[in-house]
C-alpha cells in the first residue's frame, strides 16, 4: 500500500484556533504588563513576549494561508525534528560559548569583566550557561529525538497535527524569555530553576502539550509493545512535569510583574530545590539521554540492545532510586540528619542501576567492536556511555558524607557535572545528530567523516583538560580550607585558596574552548551535509524511510 | 506473535505496556514515593519549623537588598550555610541554624564557594569596605575573581512595590503586621537616614535594625544601600553569646 | 513519632522495596516473556521494514 499518489490531506482548523487563542492571550497579558504593569524589568521583558506572540500568530496565519498544515498519516513527520536538530546545535554552541566566556572571567577577571556592563557579570551569565546547555541544548535534543524515536518505534506518524510544532516553538520561546530574563536580572534565585513564574507557567503549558503529543503517538501505535526507549522518554516527560510544578510553586508580587516569592522557604525550600535539582540530572540529563542511548546505539551499530531484560530492570530501579538522592546536596546543612542519610544511602545504591545501564549500552557493541575503530560516531556514543559510567561512579562516592565534607562547595562538583554533561550528554547528543542529519535530509552520510574524527578528538581532549583541571582544583581548595598550621590556626585565608585556583581555571577554559571548537566543526559539517551535493562520503548511514511502514 | 499467554504476559499485555496510561501512572507513583517520604516530614518536624530567639523578618530595605542579591546571582558563587565542621566554624562563625533561613524565599544556601560563605558576613566588614569592594573588588582584594558592581552605586533603588513584597511574604506566614505593610515605604527610607522622624517606629517594628546611610551617599537611596544593608544583617539576628544549642528549647 | 516512623521504614519499608525489586526481576526474567522481549529488542532495527513478513518494499528508499 502506498499513499504517495494521493494528495496530502489537510486539516487542523480547531487546533490552529486554539493555538491562536493562547497566543492572543499572551499578547494581551504582555501588552498590559508593558503599558501598566509598573515593574520596570517586566516592561522590558514584556516587549519581547509581545513580539514572540505576534511572530507566533504570523507563523500560524502563514501555515493556514496555504490551505492548512499537511498532515499525511502515511508519512512520518520530519520537519519538526529537522527544526529540533538545528535548534539543538544552535543552542549547544551558544551554551558552550557562554561557558567559555564565564570560564575566562574566572581565569582573567581583569580582562573579561566590564564595569559598565553589569549584565555580563558572572552571576547573570552563569545561569545563562547552565540553562542554555541543560534546557536549550539538552531539551531540544530530547524533544527532537523523542519525536523521532516514538514515531519509528510505534510505526505511526506523530499525533497532534500542529501541536508538535507548538511544542517546538513554544519551547524556543521559553528559552528566549528565560535567557533574556537572566541578562535583565529576572531570576527566582534557585539553581537550574531560575526562570520566573510567568515563564514557568508557559513551560508548564508547553510541557503538558508535549506529554499529550507523546502519549497520543503511543496510543495510535501499530506495534503491540512499547519500545524501552519510550519508557525512558515517558519517565523523563512525566517526572520533569512533576518536579517543575512542585519546585516552582510561587506567588507573584504583581500579576503583571516579574518578581515572585516561592511558597517554601529555608529548609523546606532547600530540600524541594535539590529534590528538583538532582532529579533534573536524573530524569532530564539521565533518563532522557538513556532513551537516546537505547535507540541510537543499536541503530548505528545495527545490533539489538545487549539485554532487553536488563533494560527493564534498569528502568524501574533507576527511576525508583534516583528520586531519593537529592538530599546528598545538603550534607552537614541544617537539613535533619536522617534525610541526609537517606539521600546518601540511595545515592550509593544508584550506582548499581546506573552501571547496569552502562553495561547494557557498551555490550550492545559486542561482536562489533571493530566499529569503534572505523566509525567515529559509534566511538563517540560508546565514549559517552563510558563517561556515564564514570560520572555515575564518581557521584555515589561524592555523596558519602565524609567525601562530601571535602568536595562540597568546591570545583570537584563542577568537574563531576561536566564529565556527565560534556562527556555523557554532549557526546550521546552529537552521536544522535550525526545519525539524524543524513537520515532526515536523505543524504548518504555526513559531508566529512574526517571532520567527525576531528570533532571527536578535540572534544575528548577538551573534556580531559576540563576534568583534569577541576578535580585537583576542587581537592586542593577543599584541603586548603581545612588546613591548620602548627599553632592550631587555619593556615590559609580564603583568598589564598582563590589564588591557588588560577592555573586550573586557565586549563579549564582551554578545555572548554576545545570542546566549543569541536562543536563548531560539527555545525559546519551539518551545514555542508544539509546544503547537499554529498555525492561521495566515507561516512555511510543506512537510509531511513520517511513513510510509515505499511501493515 | 507467540500464541501462548503466560500469566505475566497477560498482566503485561493488559496493564503495563499496551496501556501507556498505566505506564504513566506507574512512573508517577514510583517517582513520588521518595519525594513524599523526604519532603513531607519537614513541615511537621520541630527542628525544621521551630523559631529561635532573635530571628525576625527582614526590614523593607533588607528585603529590597536581598532582591538585588538574588537578581545579581550572588548565590552562584557564595553560599549562606556554615556547616558544623571545625574549620568552617572557625572561619565563618557559628554553624547555620534552620531557623535562620526560615524567612528566606528563596533560600540562598548555595552550592559553590567560588567566594567565601556569607551566612555570617554581617558586621564583619565596615560599610566602606563593602562599598569599595562591591564597586571594584580587586581594589580591596587583588586576587579576587569577583565581578565589579559599580553600577549599583548609581542605580536609584526602585521600591515602588515594596508593600506588595511584604504582603506576598505574609501570605506564607511571615509575621509582617498591617502596620509594617502600611509603613513599608517610610520604614525603607528611614533605615538609611538616622535623623528621620521614623527612627523610633522602625526600631520598634524591627528590633536590632541597623540605621545609617550604607553607601556613603546621603543624597540618594541606591541599590548599593539596600544590598549593603542586607549583607550587614546576615547572620546577626541570633545572639550566639547567649544561644545554647544544648538548651531544651533548641533540642527539639 | 519519629522513632516509630523510622522503625517502620527500616523494617516494612525495606521489605516493600525488596519485594518491589523482586517483582521487577521476576517480570523481566519470566521465561514466557523471553520471546517478546527478544522481538522488542529488534524494534529499532526493523523500523524501515515494517512488521515482520509484511514488508512489501514499496515506496521505501533502500539505498
Amino acid at each position: 500500500m502506498t499513499n504517495i499518489a494521493f494528495p496530502a490531506p489537510r486539516k487542523g482548523g480547531a487546533e490552529g484556533f486554539l493555538i491562536a487563542l493562547i497566543l492572543i492571550g499572551v499578547f494581551f497579558w504582555s501588552l498590559y504588563a508593558v503599558a501598566r504593569g509598573g515593574d520596570p524589568l517586566m516592561e522590558q521583558q514584556g516587549w519581547l513576549i509581545m513580539a514572540g506572540s505576534l511572530i507566533g500568530l504570523i507563523m500560524l496565519v502563514g501555515a493556514f494561508s496555504n490551505g492548512g498544515p499537511v498532515n499525511d498519516e502515511s508519512q512520518y513527520a520530519e520537519g519538526v525534528i529537522k527544526a529540533g536538530t538545528i535548534a539543538t546545535m544552535f543552542w549547544g554552541i551558544a551554551g558552550f560559548l557562554v561557558g567559555v566566556i564565564i570560564a575566562l572571567q574566572l581565569a582573567f577577571p581583569n580582562l573579561f569583566y566590564f564595569a559598565d556592563f553589569g549584565f555580563l557579570n558572572f552571576g547573570r551569565l552563569r545561569p545563562l550557561h547552565t540553562s542554555a546547555v541543560i534546557f536549550a541544548f539538552g531539551g531540544n535534543a530530547l524533544i527532537a529525538t523523542s519525536f523521532y524515536v516514538v514515531q519509528r518505534t510505534c510505526r505511526t506518524r506523530i499525533a497532534g497535527g500542529l501541536w508538535p510544532w507548538f511544542v517546538f516553538w513554544g519551547y524556543q520561546f521559553f528559552i528566549v524569555i528565560a535567557a533574556t530574563g537572566y541578562l535583565l536580572g529576572i531570576t527566582q534565585g534557585k539553581e537550574y530553576a531560575e526562570p520566573e513564574w510567568y515563564a514557568d507557567i508557559w513551560l508548564t503549558l508547553v510541557w503538558v502539550v508535549y506529554l499529550l503529543v507523546f502519549l497520543g503517538t503511543l496510543w495510535k501505535r501499530k506495534e503491540p509493545h512499547i519500545y524501552v526507549a519510550n519508557w525512558f522518554y515517558l519517565a523523563f516527560i512525566v517526572t520533569i512535569a512533576l518536579l517543575h510544578v512542585v519546585n516552582n510553586l510561587a506567588v507573584p508580587v504583581n500579576w503583571f510583574g516579574a518578581w515572585s516569592y516561592p511558597v517554601m522557604s529555608g529548609v523546606q525550600g532547600a530540600l524541594t530545590q535539590w529534590w528538583y535539582g538532582h532529579n533534573a540530572v536524573g530524569f532530564f540529563l539521565t533518563a532522557g539521554f538513556l532513551a537516546i542511548m537505547y535507540y541510537f546505539i543499536p541503530k548505528r551499530a545495527e545490533r539489538p540492545v545487549y539485554s532487553y531484560r536488563l533494560s527493564i530492570v534498569h528502568f524501574w530501579s533507576l527511576i525508583f532510586i534516583y528520586i531519593w538522592a537529592g538530599p546528598h546536596h545538603l550534607h552537614y546543612t541544617a537539613l535533619p540528619e536522617w534525610a541526609q542519610t537517606l539521600g546518601m544511602t540511595f545515592s550509593v545504591m544508584l550506582w548499581m542501576p546506573s552501571w547496569g545501564g552502562m553495561i547494557n549500552g557498551l555490550m550492545t557493541l559486542s561482536g562489533a567492536w571493530d566499529k569503534l575503530r572505523t566509525d567515529p560516531v559509534i566511538r563517540m556514543m560508546v565514549l559517552s556511555v563510558a563517561f556515564y559510567g564514570m560520572s555515575t561512579f564518581e557521584g555515589p562516592v561524592m555523596s558519602i558524607r565524609a567525601v562530601n565534607a571535602l568536595s562540597h562547595y568546591t570545583d570537584w562538583t563542577i568537574g563531576h557535572v561536566h564529565s556527565g554533561a560534556l562527556g555523557w550528554v554532549g557526546f550521546i547528543t552529537f552521536g544522535a545528530i550525526y545519525c539524524l542529519v543524513p537520515w532526515l535530509w536523505k543524504r548518504k552520510g555526513m559531508w566529512s567523516k574526517a571532520l567527525i574524527e576531528w570533532h571527536f578528538w578535540l572534544a575528548t581532549i577538551g573534556i580531559l583538560f576540563y576534568i583534569a583541571a577541576m578535580w585537583p582544583s576542587g581537592i586542593t581548595q577543599g584541603l586548603m580550607w581545612r588546613a591548620y598550621n602548627d599553632l592550631g590556626f587555619l593556615e590559609y585565608s580564603f583568598v589564598e585558596t582563590v589564588e591557588a585556583m588560577h592555573p586550573y581555571y586557565i586549563i579549564r577554559a582551554f578545555g572548554g574552548l576545545l570542546f566549543l571548537i569541536g562543536a563548531l566543526m560539527m555545525a559546519y559539517n551539518v551545514y555542508r551535509t544539509i546544503r547537499g551535493g554529498v555525492e561521495e562520503t566515507e561516512d555511510r548511514v543506512n537510509p531511513q524511510s520517511s513513510l510509515v511502514a505499511a501493515e | 506473535m507467540s500464541q501462548k499467554k503466560g500469566f505475566f504476559q497477560g498482566i503485561h499485555a493488559k496493564f503495563l505496556e499496551r496501556n501507556s496510561l498505566i505506564l504513566t501512572v506507574s512512573i508517577l507513583v514510583v517517582v513520588s514515593i521518595g519525594g513524599v517520604v523526604e519532603i513531607a516530614p519537614l513541615f511537621y518536624l520541630n527542628s525544621t519549623i521551630e523559631e529561635v530567639e532573635g530571628v525576625r523578618p527582614y526590614t523593607p530595605l533588607e528585603l529590597a537588598g536581598r532582591q538585588i542579591y538574588v537578581r545579581e546571582g550572588c548565590y552562584n558563587c557564595h553560599s549562606q550555610m556554615v556547616r558544623p565542621l571545625r574549620d568552617e566554624v572557625e572561619r565563618y562563625g557559628h554553624y547555620s541554624l534552620a531557623a535562620e533561613s526560615m524567612y528566606d524565599r528563596p533560600f540562598q544556601w548555595g552550592s559553590k564557594r567560588t567566594g567565601p560563605d556569607l551566612a555570617r558576613v554581617g558586621g564583619k566588614y565596615s560599610d566602606e569596605w563593602h562599598r569599595d569592594h562591591l564597586i571594584n573588588p580587586q581594589s580591596v582584594v587583588p586576587e579576587s575573581v569577583m565581578p565589579p558592581y559599580a553600577f549599583l552605586a548609581d542605580a536609584a533603588l526602585d521600591y515602588g512595590q515594596i508593600e506588595g513584597h511584604l504582603r506576598t511574604n505574609r501570605l506564607f506566614g511571615v509575621p509582617y503586621t498591617d502596620e509594617m505593610i502600611a509603613n513599608a515605604e517610610t520604614d525603607l527610607e528611614a533605615q538609611v537616614d538616622p535623623f528621620s522622624s521614623g527612627y523610633d517606629d522602625l526600631i520598634a517594628r524591627y528590633p536590632g535594625v541597623q540605621i545609617r546611610d550604607f553607601d556613603g551617599n546621603p543624597d540618594e537611596l541606591t541599590e548599593l544601600d539596600a544590598l549593603i544593608a542586607y549583607l550587614q544583617v546576615l547572620g546577626t539576628m541570633v545572639d550566639f553569646s547567649t544561644y545554647e544549642a544544648e538548651a531544651p528549647e533548641n533540642q527539639r | 513519632m519519629y522513632e516509630a516512623l523510622s522503625q517502620f521504614a527500616q523494617t516494612w519499608g525495606l521489605l516493600l522495596f525488596v519485594l518491589l525489586f523482586a517483582g521487577v526481576l521476576v517480570y523481566a526474567l519470566w521465561p514466557g516473556n523471553r520471546e517478546r522481549f527478544n522481538k522488542a529488542a529488534q524494534m529499532p532495527l526493523d523500523d524501515a521494514e515494517g512488521p515482520e513478513g509484511t514488508d512489501t518494499g514499496k515506496g521505501r528508499n533502500h539505498g
